[in-house]
């Protein structure tokens, strides 16, 4: 081949150039495809591919009795079980016009928010990796795996639970739980202090995450965006004091606001909500009423026929149920409304003119669980 | 279950409150009423959330008086999803007001053949990815939406898995 010459060389243009990112990525957190076109390094469009884990969740719930439905919803976010079975199991509580006990409601609210403060050790860690900090990863997995610890406990699982019922929960706590608790939460909160000092004033973790990938409070609600996202933008809204579920509103909590709506305001959205996350746990435990955890005590139901809506916040933002019923013992159908998928849509928009180095830290900030984007 | 889905029966699934609405739903019902005055509707409940429906190709100028109109304020879209009936398409989508702190829900039916619905992404861009899983699981034709791409399922794939006619629980376990 001739060498090119000076002529050729003047030929040459500037062109985009497509680049595949994933689905294999370590740091897209899943199987989570994204073509990114990029102008040198900036990145021009995205254009994200989901369904890898897509296993048709919504369908398979109306082939299901609605006690098997729970164990549908512990899969769908898997790092926020709790949380999950909880609104799935208020959805059938309306149309049933059924009411919790309280304890059981309590029960509910101190493990959800259990389950939430292990959810964002795990996004520390992550979102840690992403920019390159291992250690904390590796300490805030120590403290993710002591609240496991406690749910195996509770529940006889780290993960799946399968332990909140419809009007109620499983059994009561262990004999052992007053204890087991009351060591844990001093430990958590010296854990949660930790990853905090480790990562968030951390100067390269500053220079990688502070005005990157920045949205607006309009357009992040235009995009459907919610949780942590949403109130990054500065806008205190939380389902749980706007329209409070499950006794959330006989609990003292605040709601974290950032300023920028940039990464690292996402990221310390979490960090603060840790610690509010704490106080809940520690009022609920304290205030615990006993009295009987489950209204019904039987599982195969015959909700009337009939639809709801509820909402719920987890630990990635808002999530809905929709249930329409026939009046038999299956769902006719079941729709979610899943945090993450809303947030993702608002991925294209966040990295418009970002650069390619970029790319995974804004990915990562959003904190997504790609088997509830899929379901 | 033939009779339980009659198309004069199923019409009814929801449409009668079984709790007594709040003040607040109330309060948004009239509301709603006065505001959409220019439409053709109809105004209900959906268990404690106050409900409209409306024909579909009123859908998209009732959405935008829903998102601008200041006395509503319906900023988030929460849900968009369809229903299917067996004898014809329901949409159903949830929009959230996040200053007055109330929950309208919007309802339009669509014949089982050749279903069609104006897409509602000029209003809110995050009814896009929910547009695009229900055209693929339901075959509903979004008109106007810029991409309808599969999103979910493989390129290739044939059927529309989320209606009730899809052979799902034919298969056997493996």
């Amino acid at each position: 081949m001739a060498e090119p010459t000076r002529q050729d060389l003047d030929e040459l243009e500037t062109v985009e150039i497509k680049v595949n990112m994933g689905p294999q990525h370590p740091s897209t957190h899943g199987v989570f495809r994204m073509v990114l076109t990029i102008d040198g390094e900036k990145i021009v469009d995205c254009v994200p591919h989901i369904g890898y884990l897509h296993r048709g969740s919504e369908k398979v719930a109306e082939g299901e009795q609605f006690h098997q439905v729970v164990t549908l919803f512990d899969r769908l976010d898997y790092l926020a079980n709790f949380n999950n079975e909880l609104v799935y199991c208020m959805a059938v509580e309306k149309v049933m016009g059924l009411q919790a006990p309280e304890r059981a409601q309590y029960i509910r609210v101190l493990l959800s928010e259990l389950q939430r403060i292990a959810s964002h050790f795990l996004l520390v860690s992550s979102f840690g990796l992403d920019t390159g900090a291992l250690t904390p990863g590796l300490y805030a997995f120590r403290g993710r795996e002591r609240i496991l610890m406690l749910f195996e406990a509770v529940s006889g699982a780290r993960m799946m639970h399968n332990y909140f019922h419809i009007g109620g929960v499983k059994d009561d706590l262990p004999e052992d739980f007053d204890k087991r608790l009351g060591e844990l939460l001093p430990i958590l909160k010296f854990d949660i202090e930790e990853c905090d000092k480790l990562l968030s004033f951390n100067e390269v973790f500053l220079a990688r995450t502070r005005g990157v990938g920045v949205i607006d409070t309009a357009t992040a609600i235009d995009y459907g965006m919610t949780g942590c996202g949403l109130r990054a933008t500065g806008l205190a809204y939380d389902v749980r004091k706007a329209q409070p579920y499950s006794s959330y509103e006989k609990f003292d909590f605040d709601i974290p606001t950032g300023q920028h709506g940039d990464c690292w305001d996402r990221y310390w959205m979490r960090v603060q909500e840790m610690y509010q996350s704490l106080r809940i746990v520690e009022q609920a435990w304290k205030q615990m009423p006993k009295g009987p955890v489950n209204a019904i005590g039987r599982r195969l139901l015959r909700p009337p026929k009939g639809e709801a809506y509820v909402r719920a916040e987890n630990p990635r933002g808002e999530i809905g149920v929709y249930l329409v019923t026939d009046g038999t013992d299956k769902p006719y159908r079941l729709k979610v409304r899943p945090p993450s998928y809303c947030n993702l849509v608002a991925l294209q928009h966040m990295l418009k003119n970002q650069y390619l180095a970029d790319c995974v830290v804004i990915f990562g900030s959003l904190d997504i669980v790609l088997g509830e984007v899929d379901r | 279950m033939a009779e339980a889905h009659s198309p004069r029966e199923s019409r009814h699934v929801g449409t009668e409150a079984i709790v007594p609405l709040s003040e607040k739903a109330q309060a948004l019902q009239t509301l709603v009423k006065e505001a959409f005055a220019e439409f053709s509707h109809e105004v209900g409940a959906s268990l404690d959330l106050v409900q409209v429906t409306v024909a579909p190709d009123m859908l998209v100028p009732l959405c935008q008086t829903a998102k601008d109109d200041p006395r509503l304020d319906f900023k988030l879209i929460l849900l968009l999803t369809a229903v299917d009936y067996k004898d014809r398409f329901q949409m159903v989508y949830h929009l959230q007001s996040l200053t007055r702190e109330w929950t309208l829900v919007v309802k339009a039916d669509l014949p089982y053949e050749d279903p069609h619905v104006p897409s509602v992404t000029s209003v809110w861009r995050g009814a896009d990815w929910y547009e695009r899983e229900m055209h693929e699981l339901f075959g509903v034709v979004f008109d106007g939406h810029p991409n309808l791409a599969p999103l979910l399922l493989w390129e290739g794939f044939e059927g529309y898995p989320g209606r009730k006619s899809y052979p799902f629980y034919d298969y056997q376990e493996w």
